[in-house]
Order: structure tokens, then sequence, then C-alpha cells
């Protein structure tokens, strides 16, 4: 179908955990929710201070189209609303929820009624849910589609090609039925005739498993793709399964697709089912300094020390603290950091798998080049960027990057590439600005 | 509990490293190593190591002096010691040598900034220096079992009335030359472990090569007298794929090869010099930047600006 494969690297898998269901946590004594745990406009809160909160109510409303509503996973009582620092180094209110052990469900969950398109985007808006791929980016915003017949083709992601990271195998094992009922949603209300489930081949059970399901369905396939970082790439995965390439500041949909995270789905699904809205999620927690590496069900807001603790604590002194996979991950500054939405994975490194490896000088060997999914010569950027040439930073096409980390993951001499490259996509938006201005001032 | 480390994705890295490498290529030189040493005995081993001793003295020193952090342990220094005794004659004087292994490490490599910065192969460029500055011995051939000294490419000039090696002879290497570039089979079996172990790019030697033979093929030049001659295999293999001073990209790789392999039979065959392949990665190292920027791949969905 495709002729040519993109490259990538061979990363190691390690995923340990893919044989552990998730284990429900217990309910932790506080949570902790960020106002902004996607891209766009903080949510607005609902609750003030000293008000009881029940499972599943609401906390804080989207503000506007490009946000995401947020509800509570735990019963209790909200202590305080205060701004916090994010990993991100973002200050962003936040609303502070004590429980009262009770776990008392809100009387308002109830399933909603979808008849049409439109219902169906308001209800993906209202379940909460945001991109749990990565990003954060709000599905409803995502699934909004103006023309629906410029949607070729809807891609399920399944690849999960990070590193130690199976909460999406398990989600696809555990809950293949919910997966199931959210692609017929896909093609009832979107109208996907093309819906194309994209597993990496090292996970045979999803693959089989959905295979036999979708058996008589010529609309859905189910495509097994190599195990290679980072096929799980949004523009990777549209290029692998259709073909088609993106095309520079364009979304998805340019392209005629929309890649939708498979437990993004289910969690859709089993919104519309019950009513229920995303105010869970399955975390895998994993990485050399965990003592016992498995998969969680947490309520969203819950400290990251707690969710250690309950996986048995530390075998060595955690040096470095990740959300998400080893090679895209962000690392995190303390331990009383919430799970946030779009947590898939916690993974916390003892000495020895924690500590940047040392700069040396960059020898031009070209593996960044050749190994870059996206055809970019980071040696190149890193070159412009220190040599002070925006201009060219904007003809090597830096803003394709998406910092996927092949190329640093492959540099001999430990080069800091992707810091490089965002940083020089920061410069050139900077200089980009400046030269509109600039241009405008002609006129 | 100590801070948490905060740095920037990725948290995994493969083992590769500019040392490892570098390792690499020592390991895929010392067939040719030991070949030249069965060909032109004890002395080839001294002049590799006064070379090694002195690039990777002089970078020591260097570094020393100018407080710059010391890179020894990338072993890039001894590479070029190892490569530049390749390209001696085993009857050097051991004090030229020496100074033509300061000439590569120091002017050539850390004056321009260090490992990764120059932009003239190291080796090659203390070659051409000595080549001019002691000409004499630097062209004064010892041939094993043999009885006056003319290289082959002299001889398929016809400046020499002596009669050609037999191919065999040429192959494993028992014929006049520079200590390290004689053994064919050597010098391949080290590039095969490169071309396994992913350190180098078969492109570039294909092309050198393939041009060399293709071309002396049409001009009825001896074309596999020619293909195992003089530094061409040596220069293919291990010098126009030094990464610094050459393109890395693919096409670039591609365009780099033919070039040497084009200018290498224009000096061969109509220069005044026997032997072309030092002056043609030198020529091809200074239009490296150009190949380069003009054969960078298209990136994926980029809009020309």
């Amino acid at each position: 179908m495709v002729a040519k494969t993109l490259h990538g690297v061979h990363v190691p898998h390690r995923k340990n955990t893919e044989e552990n269901s998730p284990i429900r946590m217990p309910i932790p004594s506080k949570i902790c929710l960020p106002l902004s745990m996607h891209i766009g406009k903080p949510a607005t809160p609902v609750v003030k201070v000293g008000d009881e909160v029940k499972v599943g109510q609401l906390i804080a409303e989207a503000n506007g189209v490009m946000s995401a509503p947020i509800y509570s996973g735990i019963s209790g009582k909200v202590t305080k609303i205060e701004d916090v620092l994010l990993f991100s180094g973002q200050k962003v209110g936040a609303v502070f929820i004590e429980s009262d052990g009770k776990q008392t469900v809100s009387e308002s969950i109830e399933p909603p009624t979808i008849t049409n398109y439109a219902e169906f985007v308001e209800a993906v808006r209202r379940s909460g849910v945001v991109g749990l791929g990565g990003a954060g980016f709000p599905t409803a915003m995502k699934l909004n589609v103006k023309d629906l017949s410029s949607v070729e083709a809807v891609i399920v992601n399944g690849a999960e090609c990070e590193p130690y990271i199976t909460s999406d195998t398990r989600t696809m094992l555990d809950h293949p039925d919910l997966v199931a009922e959210g692609v017929a949603l896909l093609q009832k209300y979107l109208g996907a005739k093309r819906v194309i489930i994209a597993i990496e081949d090292n996970k045979p059970q999803c693959i089989r498993n959905f295979r036999e399901t979708f058996k008589g369905d010529s609309g859905v396939e189910v495509t097994a793709l190599p195990a290679m970082y980072p096929q799980g790439g949004e523009k990777v995965l549209i290029y692998h399964t259709t073909g088609r390439i993106v095309p520079e500041g364009k979304l998805p949909l340019d392209a005629g697709a929309i890649v939708i995270n498979c437990s993004t789905l289910a969690t859709i699904a089993n919104y519309v089912k019950t009513g229920i809205p995303y105010y869970e999620k399955c975390v895998t927690v994993d990485g050399s300094a965990v003592k016992n590496p498995c998969n969680v069900i947490v309520p969203i807001g819950t400290p990251l020390k707690d969710v250690f603790e309950f996986c048995g604590g530390f075998r060595a002194e955690p040096r470095k603290v990740l959300y998400g996979g080893p090679m895209m991950g962000v690392s995190v500054p303390d331990l009383d950091q919430p799970i946030l939405k779009n947590t898939n994975a916690l993974l916390a490194f003892a000495e020895g798998d924690a500590e940047p490896p040392t700069e040396t000088s960059c020898i031009h060997c070209g593996r960044c080049i050749a190994h870059c999914p996206m055809k970019l010569a980071p040696v190149e950027i890193e070159r412009a960027y220190r040599m002070n040439k925006t201009e060219e930073l904007e003809t090597l096409k830096v803003n394709l990057c998406m910092e996927c980390g092949c190329c640093a993951y492959v540099c001999p001499a430990n080069r800091h590439l992707v810091q490089v490259n965002k940083l020089s996509k920061a410069r050139l938006r900077i200089w980009q600005e400046a030269e509109k201005l600039a241009k405008e001032a002609k006129k | 509990m100590s801070k948490l480390i905060v740095s920037v994705s990725p948290h995994i890295k493969d083992s590769t490293r500019t040392s490892s490498i570098m390792r690499d290529v020592l390991i895929a030189l010392s067939p040719a190593l030991i070949a030249s040493f069965l060909i032109f005995g004890w002395r080839s081993l001294l002049v590799t190591a006064v070379c090694v001793l002195f690039s990777v003295g002089s970078e020591w020193v260097f570094e020393k002096i100018t407080n710059r952090p010391n890179t020894i342990s990338d072993l890039s220094a001894a590479v070029t010691g190892v490569l530049l005794a390749f390209n001696l004659p085993v009857g050097i004087p051991l004090w030229q040598a020496a100074i033509g292994s300061i000439v590569a490490v120091v002017m050539v490599k850390q004056l321009f900034g260090g490992i990764g910065q120059n932009f003239a192969n190291p080796a090659i460029t203390a070659r051409i220096v000595m080549l001019l500055a002691f000409t004499q011995t630097m062209t004064k051939w010892v041939i094993p079992d043999a009885v006056s000294g003319a290289t082959t490419l002299v001889i398929l000039k016809g400046e020499s009335t002596e009669a050609l090696p037999s191919l065999l002879h040429m192959f494993l290497g028992i014929r006049g030359g520079c200590l390290g570039e004689t053994c064919g089979l050597a010098l391949l079996l080290g590039g095969a472990y490169l071309l396994i172990r992913k350190v180098i790019s078969w492109r570039t030697p294909v092309a050198f090569i393939g041009t060399v033979f293709i071309l002396t093929l049409l001009l009825g030049k001896q074309p596999l007298y020619q293909m195992m001659s003089g530094g061409l295999l040596l220069g293919a293999i291990f010098m126009a794929t030094d990464y610094s001073t050459t393109p890395n990209t693919n096409r670039g790789r591609v365009i780099f090869g033919i070039g040497c392999g084009l200018i290498t039979v224009l000096i061969r065959v109509w220069g005044n010099y026997p032997e072309g392949v030092s002056f043609s990665i030198l020529l091809m190292n200074i239009l490296t930047p150009y190949i380069q920027k003009h054969t960078l791949p298209k990136p994926l969905g980029g809009v020309s600006a």
C-alpha cells in the first residue's frame, strides 16, 4: 500500500507490565485538579472552597471550545482553590479536594441522549476527555469537523510505541468492547467509512482480538505496524496507514484523516454508555526505581507519591520521575505533582538511569539525519541555531519537528538536539512575529 | 530525599558513542596493520606506533596549553595516527613521521576547533604536507621481494619499464606502496566490518571505487590494477568516509564519491603525480559544505517558504 516507510529508531520495548491488568488503587486522601490539563484555555471552576463534592461531579467547566471540563474522581470537600506550578513551568489555578472516604456518586451521572452528530460532539465535550496519547488536545475539538465528507479515514491509535507504557495495550485487552463501541460511534455519527485500528506488531494478542471482532466489517481495517519508534506519532501513523502526508502547519484533517487514541475512544464509549465522565485513568507505573511495576487505575489529580506508594514504594532512591515514556516524557520536579488527564505512564528511574549523558563535540556522523522520521537535518538545525541564523531555521523546517527524540537517541556525541529544536522553534516564532510586524509597518 | 533531576527528553540513549565508533575504526584498521607487518616487517609497526604516539600526544599537549577539555579518550587522535602511518612509506624517517602527526592533529584538526570542526581530513592533509616537504623520503618505496622501487601506478603510467605484479600479489598487497595501503584483502575486510557495524555508509566507497573503475575501463587503463593500486581502497573505505569532512546525506555521499573518483583518475592519467587519491579527497573536502547544503532531504510535508 505504502511504498516507503519513514525512518525511526528501534528502542528497547521494556513492556514489563503488559501482563498486568490494571488494579484500582485505594482512594487518595486528597487530589489536586489543575484547571489546565489540556491544550487551550484553562477551565473555569464552578465550585467554591468548602463545597461538598461527589464522584463524577463537575468541578470546572470548559472555557470556550478550545478547553475541556474537569470532574472529581473522589467525594469530599473543596479545601482550597489556588495557583500551582505545573511541570511545564506554567502557573495555573487548581482545585484541591479532600476525600471523605465515602465515594458518594453524583446523581448527575446519566447517559447522554445522542441522536445526531452535533449531540455526539457535545457529549464528547461534556465527557471531559482530552487526547490521551500525549498532547492533551481537547478531543471534541478534534471531532468537530465542518465538512464530514473530508474525513476519509479515522485512525484508532493503538501503536503505543514508547518503551514501558502498556496502558493502551491494557485498554485494548481488557475493554475491547468499549473500543468496538467507540468505533461504532465513529461510524454512526461521523459517518466514517474507513476506520483503521493501527497496532504495533509487538502486541499480537490485541491485533488478533480486533481482527476477530471486526471480521465481517469491511469498513474497519486492523493494521499491524512494525514495532518501530515513533510509529504512534500522528503524522507517522497517517503516512504508514494511508500514505498521506500532513502538510506543514496543517492538521491531520487536511490530509483527510483523524487520529484518535484507543484509550480516548474507549473513554468516550464509556461516557456515552454510562454517563460516567472522565475522572480516572489507567497509568503504567514502571522504571528502575519502582518496586512493583504495574498498571494502576487512579483518580485524576492523585499526587504521584500516593501512586508510587501503592506500587510498593521505591526499590532505590528515585533520581528522575517522568510523566509518560522515556522518549518523549517530561521530567517532574517533585512527587507532589498530580496525575494529569493525559498521564499514561509514571516512570521513576534510579541513579545511573537518570543522569543526562555529557555532551561532546558533534562529529557530523549524520545519524540524526538518517533517523529523523520527518526527514529533517537536526545537525544543520543545531548549527543554524548556534550561529543565530534564524531565517535558516525556517528553511530547515524546524517547525515540522515533533520532538520524538530519535535524533538525540542515536547521537553518539549526546547532543541535546531535542532541546535545541524546541528553542529553535521558540526563536523562530519570535522572529516570524517581528517580521510580520515589520511588514505591516511598511505598508 | 535529594532533588529530582529535570532534563529534556529523550531520557534513554542507544549505546553508540564517539569513542565506540573510533574503536570500531581501529578494529577495522587492524587487519591492514597485520598485513603491513607481514609484508614490510617490523618497521611498519614502529612507524605506526610513532604516528599514534605523536598524534595522541600532541592532542593532549595542545588541549592542555589551550585549556580545553581533554579528548584523547575519544580515540579519534589514535585513528588519525594510524591512518597517517598507513599513508607513509615504510622507510620514512621517524622524525618525519612525528612531524606529520603533529601537523595532522594540531594544524589540521585542533586549530579549527578540534574533533568534528575540521574541514579537511587530518591524515590526508598531513600526508600532502609531507609529500611536499619530504618529497624524497615520501616517494622512496620499498618493494617486498623485488629489486627496485617503482610503485604499480608509476609502472602503469609508463614511467617505469618494470613488469606489473600479478593481480593476486596486488590483492594480497605484495607490491610497492605506503605501508597500510597495499593489502586489498585486509582493507576490504575492515570495510566489511565497518559496514556491518553501521559505522560507514556503502555509498561513498562504492561511488568512489566504481567511478575509478568505470573511467579507467573507458580509457583503457587497466581498471583492475587501478582499483587495487595506490591508496584507493584505503582512501575510499577509511578516509572518504570520515564524518566531519564529508557530506552526511545519502545523496551527498554518492556525489562526494563520484567527485573523488573523477579527480583521482584525472590526476592518475593526465596529472604530474602518479597518485591522486589524497588530492581528490582533500579537494572534495573543500566542496563538502556545498554538497551537504544541496543534498539535504526534503522534509516530510515541508512547503517551500
